[in-house]
C-alpha cells in the first residue's frame, strides 16, 4: 500500500518544534524577563525556630524546689541566608571583635551552611533587647529563647549534676540533638536526661529578605509543639543535705544517708564541693576549667567514685557471715593479747578486757576476735577447701552490694573491689593460699575497696535486718509518678534476721556502751544510735576516718556512712558528724552546739596537715 | 556487501546515549531535590536517590532483555500482550493498593508497580498491529476500531482514577493522524478545545452569540446577500417564538433559548435547504447547532463532572483564579523555584526552594523545578533540547521503517514522549494545567522509568531488525 500520508510527518515535526518553542519562550519569560519570582524566592526562606521546652524542675523529698529555670537567649545564624551587612554595628552590639566574628562565622559555616547553628550563646537580656530592634539589618540571624538552670540553694552540686552543650560525638549518634542543644552531663541531669529534657518542638516560619517573619510555613503543617520536661521529686532532704555540706566544709570526704525502709537517699555529700550555679550559662566552660584544675578536686564525687578499704566497719560483715555459716555464736569467746598471733603473723590490737563475746568485740572493735572468726569462716569443715569457703564468703558480700555497682540512678558509680578467688590464685598459685594469707580481710584492710554509698547501703541492710532496696535519688518521676521499677524491688542478702541482733547489740554498745566502746562521741541521749567506727589505711598520708550507723535502733529511719579523709580514727571525726546528721534528721534541731562548733572548726587539708 | 547480523551494530546508538544521559541527569536532579544532610551519599539506599540508582540499573537490565528478544515476538504477540495488560488493569481495580486516592498500584513487597505505565507499550503494539493489518484506507470503520483500542485502557484507568495517565493515551491519536485519519477529526477537536476554553473564560452566552455572528458571516460569504437575509429572517422569527415561550412561560436561560431557536429555525428551513440542495448552508447550520449543543454540555460537564480541584486547576492555568495556598500552591511554588533560577541557575545543590521542600512532589512530577532552579534557563534549555533531539530522532527512525507495524509503533512511542514532555514541563511553568504525569527518565519512580524503557527499547529492537521479514 502506498504511503499517501508521508507528508504529514512534516506537520508532526513542526508540532515538536512548536511545543519546544512554547516551553522555551515561557521559560525565558519567567526566568529572565520577569524578576518577581526571584523576589518571591527570597521571601520564601524558611526558618526553623526550635521551641525549647523548659527542662523539668527538681524538688526535694519534702516538695521544696531545688532546681528551676530562667530565660536566656541564643543568637543563631543560617549562613546561606546571610548577606552583606554592617558588621561593625553588629559586633558593637554583641561586644565582639572582628576576628572573633570571623571565627564564629567560620565555625557556623563549617557545621552547616544550610542549617542553623549557634553564633553566640546566652546573650544577656539587655543585649537581646538592642539586638531584637536592629535584627532586620542582619539577615540570616535570629534569636532563640532558651532556659538556663537556676538553683534555690548552692548545694548538692554532685548529686544534681550540670547541663552542658552536646558534643560532636553524641550529635553523630543521637538524632534528637542538634548543635548547640543542651544535655545533662552529670548527676541527675544526666541520668534523667530523657525525662527532664521533654521534647523539642519546631515552628517553621517563612522569612523574607529583610529578615521579617512573614508567617507560618505551609500553615504550620510541619510544626511540632514542644513538650515540657517532666518534673522530678528527689529523695534528698535538702535541709539535711545543706547541713551535711556545712559539717563537711574544710574537710575532704563524704556523707551518704539512706532511708532504710525504701532505699531512698537522704543526703549525698561529697566534699569539697562547689556552687552548682558556677556551671551554668556562659561562665560554665571557664569555671569548669578552674574547678578541674583545682588540686582539691571539687568535681570528684567521692560518695560514688572513691573506693576505700572499709577498715573496722567491715568487721560487722564478718560477724554476720560467721553467724550465718554457724562457725561462731554470739557467745563465742576469743581472747586477745594486744593482737592476734599465729606463728610469725601478728595483727595488732588495742588494750582491752579479754576474752570478749561477739557484741563486745563489735563494740570494742577487737581485731583478734575477728581474725579468729574470719579464720573459722574460711576453715569451715563444711567446705572442701579454704577457697570454696572463700567463694561462699564473697557470695554474701556481693549479696550486700559490695564488689559491683549498686545501680544507683546516678552516672559514674564505682563498683568497689572484693577480691575473687582467682585474684589470690594469680598471686599465690592455684589454691596455694590459706586463711592466714588473707587475714587482713578480717578487719577490712588489704585488697578490698568499697564506696561510701556501698557502706551506707550496708548500714541500711543491717537496719532492715537483712534486706534492702537499691539506693536511689529520685522517688517520683512526674507529679503522680513513681520511681523507676528498679528501685521498688526488694533484695534479700541471705543472712537471717536473728543473726543481725547480736551484731546490732554490738553496734549499740559501740556508741552507748561503757569503757572500751569505740564511738561514744556519737552518743545521743534521746535516740539509740547503732554504729561502727573504722579506719581506712591510707598509704599516702594520714588514715581516713569512717563511721557507719543507723538510728533509731528499733524501726530505723536513717542509715548513714561518713568518711573523713586524713582524719585518723573513725571515732574522732566521722562519728560526731554522723551523730549530728542523725540528730538533725530525726529531731530537726541540734542541741549539742558544742559538738557542732567543734566539727565546724575542724579544718583538714587533703595533705594531712591540720 | 554482507549485512551484519550483529544487533549491537544495528542498534540506534544515538537514542541509547540520549536515554542514558537523561537517566543520569534525572538521578542527579533527584539527589538535589531530596538532598538530605544526614544522608549525603548519592548511593544511600535509604533515600530516593539511592533507590533511583537501583531503578536505573534494573532499567539497563530490562533494555538488554528487550534487545535479545526476537522481533516476531512483538509482532505476533501484540494482541496477546495487549490483552494481558488490559487484564492487569482490571485486576488492579480489584486487588490494587490505594496510593493518593488512586487504586493504580500492585504492591510487591516494599515496591509498588503501576500497570498503567506498562499498558502504554501494549496499547502501542496492538494499535500498530491493527493499522498494519487494515486492507483499505482510513475510513470510519478503522476510526472506530482504532479508537476502541485506545479508549479501552483509558476507561479502565479512569476508574482508578488517574486522570493524568488517561490523558497521555490521547498521544496515540498522533499515530492515527500519521496513518491517514481525517484532518477534520483534529480540526473538530481543536475547535472543541477552543470553544471549551472560550466558554470557561467568557461564559457561554457571549460565545453562543459569537457563534451566531460567525455563522452569519460564513453564510454571507458563501451564499450571498439575499439568502443570508432570508436565513436571518427565519432565524429572527424562530428566535422570537423561542424567546416568548422559553423566557415567559418556561423560565429558561438565554443560551438554551438560542439553542431552541436555532433548532426551530432548522426545522422550518430544512425543506427549503433540501429542495434547493444548498450544501454550504447545511454544513454551516450543522456546525452552528453542533457548536451550540457542545457549548451547552461543556458548561454542564465542567461544573458537574469535573471535581472541584480539577476545575480549579484549569481555572488557575487560564489565569482566572489564583489560589497560592490551596490548589495553586504547587504551581505557585513551582513557578517561584524555576523563575528564581534566572539565566544560569543557582548552582547544583544550591537551590533554596527545592531544598526546603517548598514544592511538593519535587522528585516525581515536579522534578523539572530542580532543573529550572539550580541550572537556570541554560539547564532548562538543555533538557528541552535533549527531548527535542530524542523526539526528532524517533521520528526519523519511525519514518525509515518498511512496515506500517513498526512505523505505527514508533509513532506511538514518539507521541507518548511528546505528550509527557510537553504536559509535564508545561505544567511546572503554568502553560498546562497541573496533571500528575512524570517527566520520562527524569522523575523518580521505578514503574515509569521501566515502562518508558520497555516502550523505547521495543521500538529500538524493531528498528534494529527492520530488514528482517516479520511475516
Amino acid at each position: 500500500m502506498k504511503d499517501r500520508y508521508a507528508n504529514r510527518k512534516f506537520v508532526i515535526m513542526a508540532l515538536v518544534l512548536l511545543t519546544a518553542v512554547i516551553l522555551l519562550v515561557r521559560l525565558f519569560y519567567i526566568q529572565i524577563v520577569d524578576k518577581t519570582y526571584r523576589v518571591s524566592a527570597a521571601n520564601n526562606a524558611l526558618r526553623p525556630v526550635t521551641q525549647y521546652p523548659a527542662r523539668g524542675l527538681i524538688y526535694d523529698r519534702n516538695g521544696e524546689l531545688i532546681v528551676y529555670n530562667q530565660a536566656a537567649y541564643d543568637l543563631l545564624v543560617i549562613p546561606v541566608q546571610t548577606s552583606a551587612f554592617d558588621t561593625v554595628r553588629f559586633n558593637e552590639i554583641l561586644g565582639i571583635t572582628m576576628d572573633d566574628f570571623r571565627a564564629r562565622m567560620k565555625t557556623a559555616v563549617s557545621y552547616s551552611r544550610r542549617t542553623p547553628s549557634v553564633f553566640m550563646k546566652m546573650i544577656s537580656s539587655e543585649t537581646y533587647a538592642i539586638l531584637q530592634e536592629e535584627l532586620y539589618l542582619f539577615p540570616g540571624f535570629y534569636v532563640q529563647a532558651r532556659t538556663l538552670r537556676k538553683y534555690t540553694r548552692p548545694v548538692a552540686a554532685h548529686l544534681l549534676g550540670y547541663v552542658g552543650e552536646v558534643d560532636n560525638k553524641l550529635l553523630a549518634k543521637d538524632r534528637y540533638y542538634r548543635s548547640g542543644d543542651y544535655i545533662g552531663v552529670s548527676g541527675i541531669e544526666k541520668s534523667y536526661e530523657e525525662q527532664l529534657r521533654g521534647a523539642k518542638g519546631v515552628n517553621i516560619f517563612l522569612v523574607d529578605v529583610h529578615n521579617n517573619i512573614k508567617g507560618s510555613y505551609a500553615e504550620g503543617r510541619y510544626d511540632t509543639v514542644a513538650v515540657p520536661g517532666t518534673n522530678l521529686w528527689s529523695t534528698i532532704d535538702l535541709t539535711l543535705q545543706e547541713y551535711g555540706e556545712r559539717l563537711m566544709q574544710n574537710k575532704t570526704g563524704s556523707i551518704v544517708a539512706i532511708e532504710p525502709a525504701t532505699g531512698e537517699i537522704l543526703t549525698l555529700v561529697s566534699s569539697p564541693t562547689y556552687d552548682p550555679s558556677l556551671l551554668v550559662g556562659r561562665i560554665r566552660s571557664e569555671n569548669f576549667q578552674i574547678l578541674q584544675a583545682d588540686t582539691i578536686k571539687p568535681l570528684f564525687d567521692r560518695a560514688l567514685m572513691a573506693s576505700y578499704p572499709p577498715g573496722s566497719t567491715f568487721k560487722i560483715m564478718n560477724g554476720l557471715i560467721g553467724l550465718q555459716e554457724a562457725v561462731i555464736r554470739p557467745t563465742s569467746l576469743f581472747s586477745c593479747s594486744n593482737g592476734y598471733h599465729a606463728g610469725a603473723l601478728t595483727v595488732g590490737c588495742h588494750s582491752h578486757r579479754s576474752p570478749l563475746n561477739l557484741p563486745e568485740a563489735v563494740a570494742q572493735s577487737c581485731n583478734a576476735w575477728f581474725c579468729n572468726a574470719f579464720r573459722s569462716i574460711l576453715e569451715n569443715p563444711e567446705y572442701s577447701s579454704v577457697q570454696d569457703a572463700f567463694d561462699k564468703w564473697r557470695e554474701y558480700l556481693v549479696a550486700f552490694g559490695f564488689g559491683n555497682k549498686l545501680g544507683i540512678d546516678l552516672p559514674n558509680e564505682l563498683s568497689g573491689f572484693i577480691p575473687a578467688r582467682s585474684y589470690y590464685d594469680r598471686y599465690y598459685g592455684k589454691d596455694r593460699w590459706k586463711a592466714l594469707t588473707v587475714i587482713s580481710l578480717a578487719i577490712g584492710q588489704g585488697e578490698i575497696g568499697a564506696t561510701p554509698l556501698q557502706m551506707a547501703n550496708m548500714a541500711a541492710v543491717i537496719a532492715n535486718r537483712g534486706s534492702f532496696y537499691i539506693p536511689h535519688v529520685v522517688k517520683k518521676i512526674g507529679e503522680q509518678g513513681a520511681p523507676s521499677p528498679l528501685y521498688t524491688q526488694k533484695y534479700i542478702t541471705g543472712i537471717s534476721p536473728e543473726n543481725f541482733e547480736p551484731v546490732i547489740e554490738g553496734m549499740e554498745g559501740a556508741v552507748n556502751g561503757g569503757e572500751g566502746s569505740t564511738a561514744r562521741g556519737a552518743r545521743l541521749d534521746s535516740i539509740i544510735i547503732c554504729g561502727k567506727t573504722g579506719t581506712a589505711q591510707n598509704p599516702h598520708g594520714r588514715d581516713h576516718s569512717i563511721f557507719v550507723a543507723f538510728a533509731p535502733k528499733e524501726n530505723p529511719q536513717i542509715a548513714i556512712a561518713v568518711y573523713v579523709e586524713n582524719a585518723g580514727f573513725g571515732s574522732t571525726f566521722a562519728a560526731p558528724i554522723a551523730s549530728l546528721m542523725i540528730e538533725k534528721y530525726l529531731t530537726g534541731k541540734i542541741k549539742r552546739k558544742y559538738l557542732e562548733d567543734h566539727v565546724l572548726r575542724m579544718v583538714l587539708r587533703p595533705d594531712g596537715e591540720e | 556487501m554482507e549485512k551484519s547480523n550483529n544487533i549491537l551494530l544495528r542498534l540506534d546508538w544515538v537514542t541509547v546515549i540520549l536515554w542514558l544521559v537523561m537517566m543520569v541527569m534525572g538521578w542527579l536532579n533527584i539527589y538535589a531535590a531530596v538532598y538530605n544532610e544526614q544522608h549525603t551519599s548519592i548511593f544511600d539506599l535509604s533515600q530516593r536517590y539511592g533507590k533511583q540508582l537501583i531503578f536505573i540499573i534494573a532499567a539497563l537490565v530490562l533494555a538488554i532483555l528487550v534487545m535479545v528478544t526476537d522481533n516476531k515476538l512483538w509482532f505476533f504477540f501484540a494482541w496477546f500482550i495487549y490483552g494481558f495488560f488490559i487484564l492487569l488493569l482490571v485486576l488492579v481495580l480489584v486487588i490494587g493498593k490505594e496510593i493518593n486516592g488512586a487504586k493504580a498500584w500492585f504492591g510487591v513487597g516494599a515496591f509498588s508497580i503501576q500497570p498503567s505505565e506498562f499498558a502504554k507499550f501494549a496499547t502501542g503494539l496492538a494499535l500498530a498491529s491493527f493499522l498494519n493489518s487494515r486492507r483499505q484506507l482510513f475510513g470510519a470503520r478503522e476510526m472506530i476500531a482504532a479508537t476502541a483500542i485506545i479508549v479501552a485502557p483509558m476507561l479502565l484507568i479512569v476508574l482508578q482514577p488517574d486522570m493524568g495517565s488517561v490523558i497521555t493515551y490521547l498521544a496515540f491519536f498522533i499515530v492515527l493522524y500519521r496513518e491517514g485519519m481525517s484532518i477534520w477529526v483534529f480540526i473538530t477537536a481543536i475547535l472543541a478545545v477552543v470553544l471549551f476554553l472560550l466558554t470557561l473564560i467568557f461564559g457561554n452566552l457571549p460565545v453562543a452569540i459569537g457563534l451566531l455572528i460567525v455563522a452569519a458571516i460564513a453564510l454571507l460569504i458563501t451564499s450571498g446577500f439575499m439568502p443570508a437575509i432570508r436565513a436571518a429572517g427565519v432565524m429572527a422569527l424562530a428566535g422570537a417564538v423561542a424567546y416568548f415561550t422559553g423566557h415567559y412561560l418556561l423560565d429558561l436561560g438565554l443560551v438554551l433559548i438560542i439553542v431552541i431557536a436555532v433548532f426551530l429555525a432548522g426545522i422550518v428551513y430544512a425543506w427549503y435547504i433540501y429542495r434547493q440542495k444548498l450544501k454550504n448552508q447545511a454544513i454551516i447550520y450543522i456546525f452552528l447547532l453542533g457548536g451550540l449543543l457542545y457549548l451547552f454540555t461543556v458548561d454542564y460537564a465542567f461544573y458537574n463532572v469535573l471535581k472541584p480541584h480539577q476545575q480549579t486547576r484549569i481555572n488557575i492555568m487560564l489565569g482566572m483564579e489564583t489560589d497560592p495556598f490551596g490548589e495553586g500552591y504547587n504551581l505557585n511554588q513551582s513557578l517561584i523555584s524555576i523563575g528564581s533560577g534566572g539565566f544560569a541557575g543557582k548552582g547544583y545543590l544550591n537551590g533554596t526552594q527545592t531544598k526546603f521542600k517548598f514544592v511538593p512532589e519535587q522528585s516525581t512530577d515536579f522534578i523539572f523545578c530542580t532543573v529550572g532552579e539550580e541550572w537556570g534557563f541554560i539547564g532548562s534549555a538543555v533538557v528541552i533540547g535533549l527531548f527535542v533531539w530524542l523526539l526528532l530522532r524517533l521520528l526519523i527512525l519511525a519514518e525509515r521503517q518498511r512496515t506500517t507495524f513498526v512505523r505505527a509503533y514508533g509513532y506511538g512511542v514518539f507521541g507518548l514522549f511528546l505528550v509527557h514532555f510537553f504536559v509535564n514541563i508545561g505544567m511546572t511553568i503554568g502553560v498546562m494545567p497541573v496533571i500528575g504525569i512524570p517527566l520520562p527518565f527524569f522523575s523518580y519512580g521505578g514503574s515509569s522509568l521501566w515502562g518508558f524503557t520497555i516502550l523505547l527499547f521495543i521500538f529500538l529492537r524493531l528498528d534494529a531488525g527492520r530488514t528482517e521479514y516479520l511475516g
